[in-house]
This record gives structure tokens, C-alpha cells and sequence, in this order.
């Protein structure tokens, strides 16, 4: 403030303001104050420019500060792939991110368009990535057939229906912040995926239009599927978006699912294809895996699911005196045999063990069993004999030798102790001989 | 003449054999309470043939590379006939003869037998009873199983805090900056020919020496038979005393058989260099003193590492224990009582120490 | 023998006995020593350790283009005799899971049944779970004999 008490602005510094007298100062120092205070507005103007300093962003530099929802994190926008293309505010909501003036930055005369109508983000987003030639300016391997899917998933088709509540790309990607799907922080990371999606699927109330269960993501956690790809982190095994499709999401219907589930238990999906159980599903429109294995809350099966007691699903359909209830009754029966006889021949090796004789090796071939056995358990899908029982009966033979392995392990053991006790009876004799000999020696000095 | 006496001339003729056996024949051993501490140098000598001969056999077998040894120790575990029994016996044989050795080097501290003129006896016997510790480090890590790549990890990491040389010392043992095949060859070779030379001859030295000066009798026996010269007793080594060690050495025999038969030694994990430290990791129970007193001792001492502290403190102790004898220059020759308490302390230290790592997880 | 020790004369079958009856313990002692010991010194009938080098397969045991699962150490192993004449020596468990592989020969894959993997006749992983190539081992051919080994580095 001067004498006047007139503050200063920035618009008095630069150009147009009145004069001010500088009571009592030379020319010399009046310019050099002047100068000063040029400089210091110049440095302000720069310390509001956004990071990084290169090109100017206006928009982020207000979009940054205002509160929601017009709030831009733009640490969360330099991190998306989009701002690490190049792609920044004007790409997708047009304007004019150089000028710091309001109707000049987001005019429509710059190609202004604000923020697009839920129904129209689909078609928005699609306006690049949809153009394969556009796309292959930046990745030639992407796809570019999300628009064409999206518009045949139950989601799309409801938005086009006017449903404003189904996802559309912003939800499952984000807007400001979309990282790539292998980014293990994108909420499309397979990780992630159920997270997602459960975000409206897992929200009863949310869900409550449309009539369907709001229990999957709760039945998925618990699965075997969620236990491989979130606990043990194999990227390989499913999430929603694998057996649903991703952009044309829908449920697989009845007659896919076997196709579905196919894609990684091949051998399963021949196996009930060649057996029995194939036509049968299909003429009672039986959705196929799903019938026995549920859907959302696959478990692994335990030998107790095949067979005719409590808990299994066979007699779900099959009941007593049916060629299937014998057949159940019969598999089951086969895998319990394998089952305990390896059971078995485990502890007569951990006893040997215990009895200190290494059986190291005999324990590794009894993993071949186990293997013969999980062969036996994936065989069972032809709901056939046959194929169980050869599987069944090649675990059978090498639980044999290694049960055999056993006994003569106990009966090593056995030796040596005998061993052992022969050596100290021999050992007690010598000691008993020498105490003798002592005594003798010194009951009767001699020399 | 018998084949017997023909064959006792004929070496008579050349080695002055009977001159030979007539030393052995009046060789005697003083017979007092403390008698039967006499024994444990035969003792630990009969473990260390025991070991030489087990050791051998082994050697028929072992194959002493990353890729072979621990293939090479179940394939004498589980193929070679009597294989257990040969490897157990060295594997049990060994702490046994640790603790034989231990108690021996004790029963001669607390005797004092190591008072002139016998002071090259005790310093040949400490240096031979820190190579018997260095024969079982070294054998620890040849069966190469999970236990024994990170006991020695651990142990040739201690070796560093020596001040200036430590780091050398550490790239010498184990032959580069970490614990890998490099190191397995030079254990084998430290294990098998270095210590092996260096004992026999440490030995050789230590026999001679304990022949030259015949048994030592206690300071209090000493005293007694001075003063009631018709209590002094003594036995003839052979075969008198020869006979009852004969015992002995038949009962430790015995004893290693049982624990072979009923406990034989495990073969463990293979040794995965790139694996983590299986838990509850700690040294064979020799070195569990040393190694609890570090776990003791805090991170920080002053400007200084704990575990280097620690170390020039074992070392230093080392050093003193070893030079006893000439801190206890007695002119009356019944030894300073404060050496006596300084090994009573060792002793409990060792004892209490041991104890407690084992109990207090 | 002189016997000075008038005792001594008085009971010589006592003495007697005691030597025989020490002698036989001693040298039953050393029976027992001895006896485990030679046992121990003659090798036994398989001399390897068994896990780095075996016969796997003897040639013209397989046909072009086919595999054969074969022991080596206690693991499964693959042997593959490509239609070019070459062989490839593989583990046979699988990188995801642990179950046995085995060769395709209308694609020339080796394939795992229980999930759908794939790896090529090398051992790369090319398709489905597996998240590691499989190990390859050494193949050496002769006299008839084909001999599987560990790959020998460090």
C-alpha cells in the first residue's frame, strides 16, 4: 500500500490503471519499484499455473480447486492413460484450455460441449474408440469393438430402452482417472473386476427395478474362483467379465454355459458331452455346469457331491433303483476307495517315518496316486463307469507298492531294533566279561 | 616259540618293541575320588576314531556339490546298506564328542591339571577342542538341507564383525560374498583334509605330551597324600585302568547305537538357495550360548553394533580361557581360587545360557 | 604256562570259562562291528542317485510325433519325438497347478488337461494359465539308449 492507501491490484500493475505518485522518490527508483512489482505479478501468475509447467491447463488449474462435482484431481488425471497419450481436457469436452477466461475457455464457439448426457457417454466414448483408425495411432492391438459389444449387452440395450440407471463406461472405468486394465490399481484389473461390478449388482436397493438377485458378488467371494484370482493372484482364473463378456455383458444362456465354463475345464466339458448327462440336460433345459456347480458360488467339490447320501446332487433328480442313482452310488464308492487307500498307505509311510526310516521316495510316488485320483474325479463328468474305474484303478496299484513301501519300511525298522538288541545283549556280555576279568586281575595281584 | 612271540621279536629287533611296551607296562594312573574325570580324554579320543572311521565310509558315498550332496545323504539314508547306522553314528558321534570334549576340557580346568608343567598339554587340548568345533560346523552344512545352508548363513555372518578382517574372513570361508556351492566345497575340504591334518597332529602332540608328563592328581589329592604318603593309590594303565575304559567305550558305543536305531538323523529339506529362512532357525546346541547372548545383547551398544560387542567378547574370553595357565602361577601349586570361580561362572554361563535358549523359545 | 599264583591253580576251569566267555563276546562284539561295516562298503545294486540322469526310452520306442511319460527323479517327465526327428526332454507337471502334462500330435503341443494350458514342444508357455515355461532337460542319444539329464549349470 502507498501513502494513498490505494491497494494494488493486478490489473493497476499491467496496463491500464491510473497514475500513482510516488511522493518524495527519485525517477530512477519510482522504475525500479515498478519493475519489482512486474516481476513479483509476473512470478504470482506462474505459481497458479498448474503442474507439470509445460503446457498450460486451464481448465485443471480451476477444475482443481472448485469443490464436487465439478472437481478434477488432477495428480488422479496426469496418472490415466488418457493424459499419458496426450489425450487432455479439450480431446473430449472441446474449449480452450490456454485461455484463463471463463466464456473464452469453455465456449461453444471452441468447441465447447460439456459434459455429455449418461445416455449419450457410450456413443461419446465410442467416438474414438470405436475409429480403428484413430485407435491405431496409439495402440494397433486394441480393440476397438467395445461401442458395437456394449450395444448388445443387457446394459446397453436398457440405456437404449432409456434406463438411466444401467452402467455405462464411466462407471465400471472411471471418468478423470482411467488407468489400463493390466494397471493392477484399475478398477477393471481382474482383481477388481467383481468390486466393480458389484458396485450396482450388489446394491439391493439400487437393484430393486429389476427383479434379479443382488447375492452374486457375495456368492463369488466365496468361490474357488475368487480364492485363485484375488488370494493367490492367478490372473488366469475368472471373474464376472469372463464367463458375462465384458462390454456385451449378459448371462451365457442355458445352452452355453457348458461353452462357457469350457473355455479352461476342456476335459470336463468332453467328458459331459459324450456321456449321458448331455442330452438329458438339454432336453429338461438344464443350464448345463451350472446345475450342479452353481454359478456365482462355485465351490470345490468334495467326493461327498457325487453319490446317493446326504449332500450329494446326484439324487437331486436320481432316486432309488434308476440305472443314474446306481451309477452315482458306484462312482462315489470308486473315489472313496482310492481316497482311503491313499489315506492309508500315508500313514503306514508317516509311521515308518516316525520309526526313523527315511521314505522320502515312496512318499513321492504317492502323489502319482493323487493325481490318478484327481484324473478319477475329473472323469466322473461322463457320469460313466468306465472311465472312472481305470483311473481308480492305476491310483490303486501305486497306493499298493507304496503301502508295500510301507510295511517294509516297518519292517526295517523292526530289523534294526532287533539288530540293536542283539549288539547290546553282545555289548552287555563284553562288559560284564571285562568287569569279570577285572576283578579277577585284582583280587589276585600279580608281579 | 609260539607265532606270537616270534612276531613280537621280530618287531622287537627293529622297533625296540619290548622297551616300547615296558613304558606302557609301568605306566600307572592315580586313583583318587576325582578318577573317574580320567576317562573323558580316552573318551573323546575313542569318539574321535569313531568319527574317523564313520567319516570314511561316508566318503565312499558323499558327493559334496549343490546338485549331489543331499541326493548323495538320502541315498545313504535309504540305499546303502547299514547306511543309516553309519551316518547316524557320525551325525550323534559328533555332538557326543563335543560334549566329551567340553566336559574334559572342564574336569581338567576345575582339576587343574593344566598347572606346570603342563601347559603346552592345556593350550595343544584348548586349540584341538576349537578345531572339534570347527570340525562340527563345517560337517553341519554338508548333509546341504534347509537347517544347515541357514545355520551357516548365520554363523559365517558372525565371523564378519571381527573388526578390519572380518569381512575377509568371511569371503575366505565361504568362498565368495554368500553361502552357495562355493562354500560346500570348501566346508568339505576344511571338514575332510584340513581339520583332519591339523588334529592328528594336534593330537600326536597332545598324547605325547600327556605320556611325557604322566596323569596330573588334584591340588587337594596333592595335599592329602603329602601329608599320608600310605593313601597315595594308583592303578597300572594296562590293563587295569585300559580294561574299565574298554567299558566305557563299549557303553558310549552302545549309547550311539540306540540313538541311531530309535533317532536316526533326519535328512531334512534340500537347501534352496533362493529360499527364506525355515522357522525357528538356530545354531547345533554347542554354539547356543553364544548365540543367545547376542539375541541378549541390544541392537546398539554406544557408537557400536551389539553383535560385534558380542563377538570381540566371545573372542576375548576365548583368548583369556585359553592362556589360564599363566594367570594361575601359584608358587604353593594349588592354583588361585578366583580361576576356580571364574570357571565356575563359565561353566553355569554355559550351562545357564544353553538352557534357557532351548527353554524360552 | 607257569602259574606262580597257587590261586590261580586252584580254579583253572572258572578262568577258563571267563576267557572263553569273554573272547566270544569280544570277538561277537566285533562280528557285529564289522559285519554292518562290510554290508555298508559294497555298493548297492543301483548305483545313481536316480535323479539326474536316466534312460528314459530306448530308440524306436516312439513313433514321430508322438510323447511318452517317463520317471525322472520322483517327478513325471515328458519325452517328445518331433516329426522333424528331434527330441525334447521336458517336466511333465505343470507350472499352475501341478498336473501331468501331455503331448498333442494334431497341434505338436504339449498340453494340461486341467485347465487348458499349453506350452510349445520347447517348453514356453503359450496359452492359458500357466504361469512359467516348463523345465527342459538334456537329451543325449547312445548306443540305443536315450538318456534324460538335468541340465548341468550352476
Amino acid at each position: 500500500m502507498n501513502e494513498n492507501g490505494r491497494r494494488f491490484s493486478l490489473q493497476s500493475k499491467v496496463g491500464s490503471g491510473g497514475k500513482r505518485k510516488l511522493a518524495g522518490r527519485g525517477r530512477a527508483q519510482r522504475e525500479a519499484i515498478s519493475f519489482a512489482f512486474l516481476f513479483c505479478g509476473i512470478l504470482l501468475l506462474f505459481s497458479a499455473a498448474p503442474l507439470p509447467a509445460q503446457t498450460k491447463n486451464s481448465c485443471l488449474a480451476c477444475h482443481s480447486q472448485l469443490p464436487d462435482p465439478f472437481h478434477v484431481d488432477p495428480g488422479e488425471f496426469e496418472q490415466s492413460i488418457h493424459a499419458q497419450k496426450g489425450i487432455t481436457c479439450v480431446t473430449c469436452h472441446g474449449g480452450d484450455s490456454t485461455s484463463d477466461d471463463l466464456a473464452k475457455a469453455m465456449s461453444p464457439a471452441k468447441g465447447f460441449k460439456s459434459i455429455p448426457a449418461r445416455a449419450q457417454i457410450p456413443a461419446f466414448c465410442g467416438k474414438c474408440h470405436a475409429d480403428a483408425a484413430y485407435m491405431r495411432g496409439f495402440n494397433p492391438s486394441l480393440r476397438t469393438d467395445q461401442y458395437s459389444q456394449y450395444l448388445t449387452s443387457v446394459h446397453g440395450q436398457l440405456l437404449a430402452k432409456g434406463d438411466d440407471k444401467v452402467a455405462v463406461c464411466i462407471n465400471c472405468h472411471g471418468v478423470h482417472g482411467i488407468l489400463p486394465p493390466d494397471d493392477p490399481r484399475s478398477s477393471v484389473y481382474p482383481a477388481n473386476v467383481a468390486q466393480t461390478c458389484g458396485k450396482c449388482h450388489a446394491d439391493a436397493d439400487y437393484m430393486k427395478p429389476y427383479k434379479i438377485p443382488t447375492n452374486q458378488l457375495a456368492l463369488y467371494n466365496t468361490s474357488v474362483h475368487h480364492a485363485e484370482l484375488v488370494d493367490k493372484g492367478d490372473l488366469s482364473a475368472p471373474t464376472c467379465s469372463t464367463c458375462h463378456g465384458s462390454h456385451g455383458a449378459a448371462p451365457p444362456g442355458v445352452q452355453s454355459v457348458v461353452n462357457v465354463c469350457s473355455t479352461c475345464h476342456v476335459f470336463q466339458a468332453q467328458l459331459f458331452d459324450s456321456g449321458p448327462h448331455h442330452d438329458a440336460f438339454n432336453s429338461l433345459g438344464l443350464p448345463g455346469c451350472v446345475t450342479c456347480h452353481t454359478n456365482h458360488g462355485i465351490q470345490h467339490p468334495t467326493d461327498a457331491f457325487i453319490g446317493v447320501d446326504q449332500g450329494a446332487v446326484c439324487i437331486k433328480c436320481h432316486s432309488t433303483g434308476e440305472p443314474g442313482y446306481d451309477a452315482a452310488s458306484q462312482i462315489h464308492a470308486q473315489l472313496v476307495k482310492l481316497d482311503t487307500s491313499i489315506a492309508r498307505s500315508r500313514d503306514i509311510l508317516n509311521r515308518a517315518e516316525q520309526a526313523g526310516v527315511e521314505v522320502g521316495p515312496a512318499t513321492l510316488d504317492l502323489d502319482q496316486a493323487r493325481d490318478d485320483l484327481t484324473k478319477a474325479r475329473v472323469s466322473i463328468h461322463s457320469v460313466e463307469l468306465k472311465p472312472v474305474d481305470e483311473n481308480v484303478n492305476a491310483g490303486l496299484k501305486v497306493t499298493e507298492a507304496t503301502y508295500k513301501a510301507g510295511q517294509d519300511a516297518l519292517g526295517e525298522a523292526t530289523y534294526r531294533r532287533k539288530g540293536l538288541f542283539i549288539s547290546l545283549a553282545i555289548s552287555l556280555i563284553v562288559l560284564l566279561g571285562i568287569a569279570l576279568l577285572i576283578r579277577r586281575i585284582e583280587s589276585h595281584p600279580q608281579e | 616259540m609260539s607265532a606270537l612271540a616270534n612276531i613280537r621279536n621280530w618287531l622287537d629287533e627293529r622297533f625296540g618293541w619290548d622297551e616300547l611296551m615296558a613304558f606302557v607296562r609301568h605306566k600307572t594312573v592315580p586313583t583318587h575320588r576325582f578318577s573317574y574325570f580320567y576317562f573323558l580324554g580316552g573318551m573323546t579320543l575313542f569318539l574321535f576314531g569313531t568319527q574317523v572311521v564313520t567319516g570314511i565310509l561316508l566318503l565312499l558315498y558323499y558327493r559334496p556339490t549343490p546338485d549331489g550332496a543331499f541326493e548323495s545323504v538320502q541315498y545313504i539314508m535309504t540305499k546303502v546298506p547299514f547306511g543309516w547306522l553309519i551316518r547316524s553314528i557320525h551325525s550323534w558321534g559328533a555332538n557326543v564328542m563335543i560334549l566329551t570334549a567340553i566336559a574334559h576340557m572342564f574336569s581338567v580346568f576345575f582339576l587343574k591339571s593344566y598347572r606346570k608343567p603342563r601347559e603346552l598339554t592345556w593350550l595343544s587340548g584348548m586349540i584341538l577342542l576349537f578345531l572339534v568345533l570347527g570340525f562340527g560346523f563345517s560337517g553341519y552344512l554338508l548333509p546341504w538341507n534347509m537347517l544347515s545352508l541357514f545355520a551357516t548363513k548365520v554363523g559365517t555372518n558372525m565371523t564378519a564383525q571381527a573388526p578390519f578382517i572380518g569381512h575377509w574372513i568371511l569371503v575366505f570361508l565361504r568362498g565368495g560374498d554368500d553361502v552357495t556351492g562355493a562354500t560346500l566345497t570348501r566346508f568339505f575340504a576344511i571338514h575332510v583334509a584340513i581339520l583332519p591334518g591339523l588334529a592328528t597332529l594336534l593330537i600326536g602332540l597332545h598324547l605325547l605330551l600327556v605320556q611325557r608328563f604322566g596323569m596330573s592328581v588334584p591340588p587337594s589329592v596333592e595335599a592329602d597324600w603329602k601329608a599320608h604318603p600310605e593313601r597315595a593309590r594308583e592303578l597300572r594303565f594296562f590293563p587295569n585302568f585300559f580294561l574299565r575304559e574298554l567299558m566305557a567305550w563299549y557303553v558310549v558305543l552302545a549309547v550311539l547305537g540306540c540313538l541311531s536305531a530309535f533317532k536316526p538323523w533326519e535328512l531334512g529339506q534340500k537347501a534352496d538357495l533362493f529360499g527364506s529362512a525355515p522357522a525357528g532357525i538356530r545354531p547345533e546346541w554347542y554354539f547356543m550360548f553364544m548365540f543367545q547372548t547376542l539375541r541378549f545383547l541390544p541392537a546398539k551398544i554406544g557408537p557400536l553394533a551389539g553383535d560385534l560387542i558380542g563377538v570381540l567378547l566371545f573372542g576375548a574370553a576365548a583368548a583369556v580361557w585359553t592362556c589360564l595357565p599363566f594367570f594361575d602361577n601359584d608358587k604353593r601349586g594349588r592354583g588361585k581360587r578366583w580361576i576356580t570361580g571364574v570357571g565356575v561362572f563359565a561353566l553355569a554361563y554355559f550351562i545357564g545360557m544353553t538352557a534357557y535358549a532351548y527353554l524360552a523359545k | 604256562m607257569q602259574n606262580p599264583s597257587l590261586q590261580e591253580n586252584a580254579k583253572p576251569e572258572r578262568r577258563h570259562f571267563l576267557e572263553l566267555f569273554l573272547g566270544s563276546g569280544i570277538f561277537a562284539s566285533l562280528v557285529a562291528f564289522i559285519y554292518p561295516v562290510l554290508r555298508y562298503i559294497i555298493p548297492p545294486q543301483q548305483t545313481e542317485l536316480g535323479s539326474d540322469l536316466v534312460v528314459a526310452a530306448h530308440v524306436g520306442d516312439l513313433k514321430p510325433n508322438s510323447g511318452k511319460i517317463f520317471p525322472f527323479g520322483s517327478r513325471p517327465a515328458i519325452l517328445i519325438l518331433t516329426s522333424d526327428g528331434k527330441y525334447h526332454a521336458l517336466s511333465a507337471v505343470c507350472t499352475h497347478l501341478g498336473c501331468t502334462v501331455q503331448y498333442l500330435p494334431d497341434v505338436h503341443e504339449v498340453w494340461c488337461p486341467c485347465h487348458n494350458g499349453k506350452y510349445s514342444v520347447d517348453g514356453a508357455n503359450i496359452s492359458g494359465p500357466p504361469p512359467r515355461p516348463l523345465d527342459e532337460f538334456d537329451v543325449i542319444l547312445k548306443d540305443n539308449n536315450i538318456y534324460v539329464q538335468r541340465t548341468q549349470n550352476s
